[in-house]
């Protein structure tokens, strides 16, 4: 198995975390642990789904984001900016107001992801129709890290094609190479992202090719400021805004929602969106329990882009707003023939490799023997999974200890048996309550 | 390692509770995914078989760092003809099991394709044992 050094959009911050272990119980891969007092990351093992920033009630968890001044490295400032964000708004920002503020900030053009999308989904139907089904769409970074991870077996069912957003990065690199005879050093493009998954996509793709993005933008970041020019605009009552479009179709408007590729396939596809739906449905097409699919659209945010971790509205406002939108626009709007063929040239990635975690041991007779001691160990827990030991559940910690990264006395029940029977004092109990919550829980404030 | 499920015929809801199960455990030793897939289709198949045409049914999964042996002993009709089971398309369900997507006589064949070593031996009336043994060494 390869281990490559894979780039994580999300850290922890040790000055912010109070180890309250909210995140270590929603981890999918159970990739954290609390040690010290604080969240700790098992880097193999993450995802970057952002499930953990959800529930940190202290804001510990940050998604890496690269230095707004660095579009000015570039002479031809180009945005790629997802569709999704234009669910963020009020009715009374238009998109000319949105376009204009984004100019004023320095951008040369914008665009969105979803202007390839005609392209994309003709070319999916295809392969589809061509290839191992049911065919898993590549469209959100944490779930093909998910099947990398956790579902390893499936990785072959993963679409081995580029997405909308790196897409429209090369298309817009070829317009403005050949049409404004621009030097490609001098062309930057700039993703907003409406989660930590596609970062991490941008600095570490999967299936062996480099991103087309220079940097990334995170959509919160781009809302705060789009927001106060606005509203500074509408108090201003600025009545001629410059009427240029940003290039928009029904089809573009609705891929980053929920059923967004499903409902264009010729063939039968199911979208699914939400991390345990999604988990649900990898289980069953692991087992061969699903047939007659030929299709899966699976999105791990609730109501897919429009739910990412960093979209400042409610996911059901936004999404509504952008069905709305997508109704009064043409459908399709395919760009110039010339550049689809381009696209079609540089439209496959390569393989994708299993990222399959090794919990006990990587020689399989080692971790046989492993996983049997940890069977016993779990039998002999209390199977409440309260996470007081700092480990995610019971089983978890029977792993842990195994493994020796935990010893079976972080169990509060089984100090409890051997402070119980004379064997473990209150010092020595609390001492190991402090290696796992921190000193400084236990002293009087 | 060992590990032993019981199986109520007719509990369609509860199908795929043994290979879930030995899914997860093959991953955490590190075996192949394909074999893992293998393991998995073939558990299914047989578990569903159980449910399917079977009164109750024990299974019992041994897994050693070679091999994945599993055997399903079931109490219920038998199978009359093994030789035409193992046919593919063969089926004898009902037209109410096959409206549920059961019943495709894929069942044995499939486990067949799936097993290195396949053995079924079955008494009409009185029930059918399978013999599953998966290979967990990748020889190709």
């Amino acid at each position: 198995m390869e281990q490559k050094t894979i780039y994580h959009a999300l850290n922890i911050m040790p000055e912010l975390c109070n180890g309250c272990s909210h995140c270590m119980k929603v981890c999918p891969t159970q990739a954290i642990r609390v040690r010290n007092g604080k969240a700790l990351m098992h880097p193999d093992w993450c995802i970057d789904c952002g499930e953990c920033i959800r529930v940190c009630p202290t804001h510990a968890i940050k998604i890496a984001a690269d230095d707004f001044q660095r579009i000015f490295d570039y002479e031809y400032r180009l945005l790629v900016l997802p569709s999704v964000f234009f669910g963020q708004f009020s009715n009374y920002i238009s998109l000319e107001m949105i376009n204009s503020i984004l100019k004023e900030m320095g951008f040369t053009a914008v665009h969105v992801p979803e202007e390839s999308v005609d392209f994309l989904l003709e070319t999916m139907n295809h392969y589809i129709e061509e290839n191992q089904r049911p065919v898993i769409s590549s469209f959100c970074p944490a779930v093909i890290r998910l099947i990398q991870v956790r579902f390893p077996s499936l990785v072959n069912n993963v679409m081995r094609l580029k997405q909308p957003m790196e897409l429209t990065a090369h298309h817009l690199r070829k317009v403005y190479s050949e049409k404004h005879k621009a030097d490609m050093a001098k062309i930057g493009i700039f993703y907003v992202t409406p989660c930590a998954a596609k970062i991490a996509s941008v600095k570490s793709p999967v299936g062996d090719y480099i991103s087309p993005i220079d940097g990334v933008i995170n959509m919160d970041y781009l809302y705060n400021r789009v927001q106060k020019e606005s509203v500074k605009k509408l108090a201003e009552n600025v009545a001629d805004l410059p009427q240029e479009r940003i290039q928009l179709s029904g089809k573009a408007i609705k891929y980053t929602l929920t059923g967004g590729e499903k409902d264009n396939m010729w063939q039968t596809g199911l979208a699914v969106d939400g991390l345990q739906n999604v988990i649900d449905i990898l289980e069953r097409l692991e087992n061969g329990e699903i047939e007659g699919v030929d299709y899966l659209e699976l999105r791990t945010c609730d109501e897919s882009c429009a739910g990412g971790i960093l979209t400042p509205n409610n996911r059901f406002f936004a999404a509504e707003r952008l069905r709305r939108m997508a109704k009064k626009l043409p459908e399709e709007c395919w760009m110039p023939k010339k550049y689809t063929d381009y696209l079609a040239s540089i439209v496959n990635v390569g393989q994708i490799e299993p990222r399959s975690i090794v919990r006990f041991h990587p020689e399989t007779k080692e971790a046989l023997k492993m996983m049997e001691k940890a069977q016993e160990i779990k039998e002999s827990l209390i199977g409440i999974d309260c996470g007081a030991c700092g480990s995610p559940s019971c089983e978890a910690l029977a792993e842990d200890v195994v493994c020796g990264k935990a010893t079976i006395e972080a169990c509060l029940f089984q100090r409890i048996k051997s402070g119980k029977a004379g064997s473990l004092s209150m010092e020595q109990a609390v001492g190991i309550m402090e290696e796992i919550w921190g000193a400084d829980k236990f002293v009087d404030k | 390692m060992e590990f032993k499920f019981h199986v109520e015929g007719g509990d369609f809801t509860s199908a795929g509770t043994a290979s879930s199960q030995i899914k997860k455990v093959l991953k955490q030793i590190n075996i192949d995914p394909i074999i893992i897939k293998r393991v998995v289709v073939a558990l299914y198949e047989a578990e569903v078989n159980i449910v399917a045409h079977a009164h109750h049914g024990d299974i019992k999964v041994k897994i050693t760092p070679q091999q994945v042996y599993i055997r399903l002993d079931d109490e219920g009709p038998g199978i009359e003809n093994v030789e035409k089971a193992m046919q593919k398309g063969f089926s004898t369900a009902s037209s109410k099991v096959r409206e549920m997507g059961f019943g495709a006589g894929m069942g044995l064949p499939n486990i067949k394709e799936n097993a290195d070593i396949f053995t079924v031996r079955s008494e009409v009336g009185k029930g059918t044992t399978l013999e599953i043994t998966i290979s967990t060494v990748n020889n190709g």
